[in-house]
């Protein structure tokens, strides 16, 4: 799978802000069924990078190549719309015009926001509103799904739920996945591949890899390789729905929680 | 009923029937001050347009339009803040008009139905301009109504969802412009954005879905209208001023009834 064409490919990308490089030198790649996480501390230019990708941001140096058809569900780290505005769940959802009645009817059952529906969209917790958002961005049925921060607001077992969630998606879409989040350890056990960013790249790589580098060992003082058992196994559940290219991530997962 | 009157409600009628929906997304992108900065430089329009023998209602669109264009370009920098650029261009435009117009020796503006409204004397043609000017302007609104919920939501989501944000932006600005030039003769410079902002924000407590406030805000402004139209005739207040009232005293009363929005939360 991973000889096909990227769907979205940042080649050499640099981004100043006055005269700070807020982005130097940054390469990624996505492509369809692929989950690449951007990790990193607060202020390394983790949104940019994403915004960049999104097309919102001009990159002051390098290349964005789309692939022609790519089709873009963005979620927003967070939302907040003005309380002047009666807006319902279900009307925040249509629009723009995202799907069919169908599709949307089997999008709102995945993520449980049915009960949701009338609401009004300001009113409801920061646990929903990501599933809200989720959904909005899946309607569209993208084929490249771009997530900034999208567990934050979650506690950790809502997180562990959402990270299978993305990949029970992009199961079912193929679509590729580019996030960031500086939740490290979850977020790893669900990516195909991780890039930790801090203005540049310091090291990618598989999430055990990356796990064991200097560099990232550099950014992230005193996070220990390998402790998140259950996440782990979580990839490994993940193999058995997934398909061919994830089995070997799971296989070196299932040695280290061994080890 | 005396024609004039006839007229007055008329032509009230028109202008409250476009402000609402549009003072509505005017409420929910918080660009109240926006609308009185373009308001402001309507005295200027009036100005030139007689100094260049062109309608003033023409002048207006085109200064007002003229304005909104150099906010959106004087936005894009970041070395002064938004309400500090509208507080300098409000003023100065409105300065600048009331210098021109004493410029124009011959011409005796009345200067205070322009800044407070004259709608007693609204005549055929300016009915003419409100009711065509007015059925552009819904008719515009309509076909931005999606995108431009859209942005104002959430503007870069929008974005990457295919909407042309810039392009919307500017339309939604030029029909606040429009707008302006057509309610002018109705509430004056000065006056003008509350007719768009008051009967929206009256609104917000009965409405569910955004085309419901933009609805009732319009039925809210209609009645301000009547209102203060019919309390002029009686009391011999200023027009203008008195539908303005009018909508201020409705504001205070729906703060009083109990919204309706949690009773559908449930």
């Amino acid at each position: 799978m991973s000889d096909e064409t990227p769907l979205i490919e940042l080649a050499a990308v640099s981004v100043q802000f006055g005269r700070d490089p807020v982005l130097d030198d940054v390469s990624v790649t996505v492509r369809p069924g692929q989950i690449v996480t951007v990790i990193g501390p607060n202020g390394a230019g983790k949104t940019t990078l994403l915004r960049v990708a999104l097309g919102l941001q001009k990159p002051s140096g390098g290349a964005v190549i789309r692939q022609e058809s790519l089709r873009l569900g963005y979620m927003p780290q967070r939302l907040t719309i003005d309380d002047t505005m009666p807006l319902t769940v279900r009307r925040f959802l249509a629009l723009t015009k995202n799907g069919t009645g169908q599709d949307r009817s089997s999008v709102i059952e995945q993520l449980g926001i049915g009960s949701l529906l009338r609401h009004p969209v300001q009113h409801i917790s920061g646990g929903e509103m990501q599933r809200v958002l989720l959904a909005r961005a899946i309607l569209r049925r993208p084929n490249l799904l771009v997530l900034d921060e999208p567990a934050q607001s979650l506690d950790v077992g809502g997180q562990a739920e959402f990270y299978t969630l993305i990949g029970e998606i992009r199961d079912r879409l193929n679509c590729g996945v580019l996030l960031v989040s500086h939740d490290l350890h979850l977020v790893m056990a669900a990516a195909d591949n991780v890039v930790c960013l801090n203005h540049h790249i310091c090291c990618r790589g598989k999430p055990q890899d990356v796990q064991r580098d200097p560099a990232y060992l550099a950014l992230f003082p005193g996070q220990q390789p390998v402790t998140g058992l259950a996440v782990y196994e979580h990839a490994h559940d993940h193999a058995h729905t997934a398909g061919g290219d994830i089995v070997p991530v799971a296989g070196e997962a299932e040695e280290q929680t061994v080890a | 009923m005396p024609d004039f009157l006839l007229y007055a409600l008329l032509g009230g009628l028109g202008v409250a029937l476009v402000a609402g929906p549009i003072g509505s997304f005017i409420v929910w992108r918080r660009m109240a001050y926006f609308g009185d900065t373009l308001s402001h430089s309507a005295l200027l329009g009036v100005a030139l347009g007689f100094l260049l023998d062109v309608s003033p209602t023409l002048a207006v669109i085109v200064v007002c339009a003229l304005l909104a264009i150099l906010l959106v370009a004087m936005q894009q920098q970041r070395y002064l803040a938004s309400d500090t650029l509208l507080g300098i261009l409000a003023h100065s435009a409105l300065s600048l008009g009331l210098v021109v117009v004493a410029f124009m020796e011959t011409l005796r503006l009345d200067l205070v139905s322009l800044l407070f409204g004259d709608i007693l004397a609204v005549s055929m043609v300016d009915l003419a301009w409100i009711y065509g000017g007015g059925a552009v302007a819904l008719a515009i609104l309509i076909v931005l109504w999606r995108p431009l919920l859209a942005i104002t939501v959430h503007e870069e989501l929008a974005r990457v969802e295919g909407v042309p944000v810039l392009a919307v932006r500017l339309a939604f600005m030029l029909l606040i412009a429009l707008v302006i030039a057509v309610a002018l003769k109705i509430v004056g410079i000065l006056l003008i954005t509350s007719l768009m902002i008051i009967p929206a924000a009256t609104a917000r407590r009965f409405a569910t879905s955004p085309e419901q406030m933009a609805a009732v805000a319009a039925v809210i402004g209609a009645a301000a209208v009547a209102g203060g139209l019919a309390g002029s005739w009686q009391w011999d207040t200023p027009t203008g001023p008195s539908i303005v009232v009018a909508a201020f005293v409705m504001f205070l009363l729906a703060m009083v009834v109990p919204a309706r929005r949690t009773a559908t939360s449930g």
